[in-house]
């Protein structure tokens, strides 16, 4: 079994990382450590870039998972391939996004659990201190590890072209990057995007947090005000909570997740509540200033002004797609500052030679989109390629505890669509695992077409809603119906029986009264 | 042979607690201008919606003669005389603005309190008891002439298209601080009778696409093979439904769904019934007699530990089924208001109060809240102080309903709530 070497590897630096352990020097923290390893991977500070080709096949800008994803298909394909980054290789992902976010996260529910023990018949532990730390040495050693798939070293090794530095194009076909210039047949922009700056008066002086720079703490805040209710919002209020901070989130909407179904929002935030988090709805940061030490920020909610003294403050209230100093002009590229480069559903932009994908371009910006375009738009930029964005089954979880996961369509967009829906519950305290793992919190929910087994989307709310969404989404994009998904057979005990249960529930919504009296009639022979 | 003590027929038991709700109306009203208290406790403000329940309940008086109509037209007369009286403007301690009025009224004064917002719903529904009142009030003397004009006049006066706030659908509410709540209504909900009489204004209506846009915003779900259109808290299938007698009369949601929005209370009582005894979270007293999950009073937001187990309560909060949140709390009330759509059901859970929680009852009146997972002081459980005149109001309407269908066959000779159904797109049964 290759894979199965003691957990204690993972902590030591490995082939690839260039740092040892032991080499360290004196005074040097954990997560320094770690992050002197993962530089190394993510952008070697003795890197020497390239010598150009002639012309490249293909140009990628930006190394974030659609990047890193177009230049290894387009590598495995056998064409000639540049990507270029400006900064650290794994993008926001990597670096400041999904996985240091899920590693704290991780951390996190491991102290809820330790305090939840008594509820599990276990014995809650006589102290429970926080090392931060600890903790966030854990969430580096977590990126060093996953930053050496794709180091610079590996991508090189896969026949990619690696160049750092700021990329610009000089006209349609060339892209000059460190002082050189890049000829392309084609191109693809992913290049990203990042926090919003929220205009708020006294914010950018008093300093703030973003997923920038929250992963850069020291210490844990004492007391964090959280301004949005949004993913990133939430996961990391609940998980600061869990660290002992005293979280207040500020959510200028009647619901947290907005885009989510309202259940499911209500369970997040009853959970978010239940945690300790002191939860402001209808509410405005309208003013920030500093008195001290402190951060003083003034709230409004329907009229009604309050102040809350914090330590620090996270705004996570949406993101700005990196369109600017890439000189798109010059290659025909039409943008949108607020929405990002323009793309058709090809993701070919207003130059037929260059392509997009990922957060620059697309509404909806994960790690998984980011890479299922790419995969689209590389296809499409080498080949004849005919494949469509909008054909994809796009997936979509926040991490909070508990998960919710999307996929398809919601209640509102079929109805505003003139197709007649209808949504089979099952709720997840009628699910055995659920109840014998304590995880009762939650439903499954698929929609289907009135009349119909055909799903048109699910919401999951569980704790591991994140895994079983996924079940849905192949059922989805294979065209499998809720007929066929009841005749399958799940392990028991499992949590994704819930769906099975969801199938089960509308098999028996189809005995109509007459097929019933035909039963009995038959039965009766 | 001795002989048993005659059991209390089912008519005589509810004709007891029918009469007991109604007496919170005759004990706490203010009557000099009308004004009826949201709760029995001390130095509570008047409530507009309580005023609604209490023009409701005061035909229902008559009928039972608990009150003679002379008693009940004085007091119909000084309650509408004080709500077209009183002041409107955008002063923040007037009365109401643009015919609407603030949720929380001070029980003398008759100005605003505790900052509340201009209410939609609650203007609704006082609304609603000014229409049964002009209606039920129907003799040619001067008073109930009178009673019937000032009805049309409150009505008229509201301006339900400025309430939209320039969105699609009505907003929930507006402060002079701050101007409108910056949400509207999202899913099912106890809006249905704003809608129609919200279409149905002669002078200020809200136009019809509205109300098909607010029902895009449903949710018809399959829930322990139960399908419904949901919504969590019991009262939401119940308040439109005290006035308006939605059996067989369909818009075109439930045209193609089937179903009416009658029968839809009936199921959502077999789910609060279906939720109580799987009874997901293990609460005391949860069984087939013991539902009632709802907007309603509670414990106080505190966490304990019950029996080894950590249990969060909530104060005053809209509880739900079965997303929640639950914390063992039920209304009393609200399951008794239920009785039109699910009688034996309902009965069968009064019955199983009076025997198993005789404490919670004090002379035949429910409380807004009870909670046997809280028990102590000798008491079988938690019991909401006082008594929340929401509730009593339910209680007495929905008992009328089912016993005599009053309020029911009132409200279809309103002319309003016609017009406003069949602009929502109505018909079929006592519509066509």
């Amino acid at each position: 079994m290759t894979n199965a070497m003691p957990q204690q590897d993972d902590i030591l630096p490995q082939q690839g990382d260039s740092v040892s352990h032991n080499e360290a020097p004196s005074g040097e923290s954990p997560s320094d450590r770690y992050h002197r390893s993962l530089l190394e991977n993510v952008h070697p500070p003795t890197w020497r870039n390239p010598t150009p080709a002639d012309e490249y096949n293909v140009v990628v800008i930006g190394a974030g998972p659609g990047g890193l994803t177009a230049a290894r298909e387009a590598a495995a394909l056998g064409a000639k391939v540049a990507l270029i980054e400006r900064d650290l290789i794994g993008g926001d992902c990597l670096n400041i996004g999904c996985v240091p976010s899920k590693a704290l996260i991780r951390t996190a529910r491991l102290y809820a659990e330790m305090r939840d023990a008594e509820n599990f018949g276990g014995q809650v532990p006589g102290d429970i201190s926080i090392g931060f730390p600890a903790v966030m040495a854990r969430m580096r050693r977590i990126q060093t590890r996953l930053s050496r798939a794709d180091s610079a070293q590996r991508l090189t090794e896969a026949g990619v072209d690696v160049y750092f530095g700021a990329a610009r194009f000089a006209g349609p076909d060339v892209v000059a990057v460190a002082g050189d210039a890049l000829r392309f047949k084609k191109a693809l922009v992913a290049t990203g995007a990042r926090p919003l700056t929220p205009p708020i008066p006294g914010l950018a002086e008093t300093g703030y947090l973003t997923n920038e720079n929250v992963f850069d703490l020291t210490e844990c805040p004492r007391r964090l005000l959280v301004m949005g209710g949004g993913p990133l919002g939430c996961e990391l209020a609940q998980a600061f909570c869990r660290f002992g901070s005293h979280v207040i989130i500020a959510q200028d909407e009647p619901m947290f997740l907005p885009k989510e179904e309202r259940d499911a929002a209500q369970i997040l935030s009853d959970a978010l509540s239940r945690d300790g988090i002191e939860v402001h709805l209808n509410t405005s940061v309208v003013a920030v200033h500093r008195e001290g030490t402190q951060k003083i920020v003034d709230l409004l909610c329907a009229g009604d002004t309050s102040s809350v003294s914090v330590d620090e403050i996270l705004a996570g209230i949406g993101r700005a797609p990196n369109v600017e100093n890439l000189n798109l002009e010059a290659a025909g590229v039409g943008y949108d500052i607020a929405t990002g480069i323009r793309v058709d559903d090809f993701l070919q932009t207003s130059n037929p030679r260059i392509y997009a994908a990922g957060d620059v371009c697309l509404d909806h910006k994960f790690t998984h989109v980011a890479e299922a375009s790419a995969r689209i738009a590389v296809r499409n930029a080498l080949f004849l390629g005919g494949k469509r964005l909008s054909a994809l089954t796009i997936p979509w979880c926040t991490y909070t505890d508990p998960e919710i996961a999307h996929v398809g369509l919601y209640v509102r967009e079929a109805w505003e669509n003139a197709i007649p829906v209808k949504t089979f519950t099952i709720l997840m305290h009628d699910v055995d695992r659920a109840v014998t793992d304590g995880e009762e919190d939650g439903f499954v929910k698929i929609h289907v077409r009135e009349h119909t087994d055909r799903i048109l989307g699910a919401t999951v709310v569980s704790r591991h809603a994140g895994e079983m969404i996924n079940g849905l989404s192949l059922a989805i994009s294979s065209g499998i119906g809720l007929r066929a998904l009841a005749r399958v057979v799940y392990a028991y005990p499992t949590q994704a029986e819930a769906i099975k249960m969801a199938a089960d529930a509308y098999n028996r919504a189809r005995v109509t009264p007459t097929l019933k009296s035909l039963a009995k009639r038959w039965l009766a022979q | 042979m001795a002989t048993e003590p005659q059991a209390e027929s089912d008519d005589d038991l509810l004709q007891r607690f029918q009469r007991a709700a109604f007496g919170y109306f005759t004990t706490q009203v203010n009557p000099h201008n009308g004004l009826v208290a949201d709760t029995s406790r001390a130095g509570s403000p008047a409530s507009i919606a309580v005023v609604g329940f209490a023009l409701s309940c005061y035909p229902v008086g008559v009928e039972r003669g608990w009150m003679a109509r002379a008693d009940a037209v004085a007091r119909v007369l000084v309650t509408l005389r004080f709500f077209c009286n009183s002041r409107q403007g955008d002063q923040s301690d007037a009365t109401g603005y643009k015919g609407f009025y603030y949720h929380f009224l001070d029980m003398t004064t008759g100005q605003r309190v505790w900052q509340s917002e201009l209410s939609l719903i609650d203007t609704t529904l006082l609304l609603a008891g000014v229409l049964t009142a002009s209606v039920y009030f129907s003799e040619d003397t001067p008073e109930e002439t009178e009673i019937r004009e000032r009805a049309d006049t409150i009505y008229r006066r509201i301006d339900w298209q400025w309430a939209r706030g320039g969105e699609a659908t009505a907003r929930q509410g507006w402060k002079p601080e701050s101007g409108f709540l910056h949400y509207g209504w999202d899913g099912y909900d106890e809006a249905t009778i704003l809608y129609v009489l919200g279409l149905a204004s002669p002078t200020h209506p809200i136009p019809e696409n509205s109300y098909v846009r607010w029902t895009a915003t449903y949710q018809w779900e399959n829930i322990y093979d139960y399908e419904y259109l949901y919504a969590g808290p019991l009262f939401i299938h119940h308040f439109s439904q005290a006035w308006i007698d939605f059996a067989s009369i369909r818009d075109q949601f439930m045209r193609e769904k089937d179903s009416d929005y009658f029968e839809n209370s009936r199921r959502a009582i077999h789910v609060q019934r279906e939720y109580a005894r799987r009874n997901p979270y293990g609460f005391a007293g949860y069984g087939k007699d013991y539902w009632g999950i709802t907007a309603n009073d509670g414990p106080g937001f505190k966490t304990l530990k019950i029996d080894g187990r950590e249990r969060r309560f909530l104060g005053y909060a809209a509880r739900g089924v079965p997303y929640g949140p639950d914390d063992g709390t039920i209304d009393p009330c609200g399951t008794l208001a239920s009785l039109p759509f699910a009688p034996a059901l309902t009965l069968s859970a009064l019955r199983h109060f009076c025997e198993r929680y005789p404490d919670m009852i004090r002379d035949s009146r429910l409380p807004s809240g009870f909670n046997p997972t809280l028990s102590g002081d000798g008491r079988s459980g938690w019991v909401s102080e006082g008594y929340f005149g929401l509730d009593q109001g339910i209680v007495v309407l929905m008992i009328e309903n089912y016993r005599s269908q009053l309020i029911w066959n009132l409200m279809r000779r309103c002319p309003y709530i016609g017009s406003g159904l069949r602009r929502a797109g109505f018909t079929g049964g006592w519509l066509s």
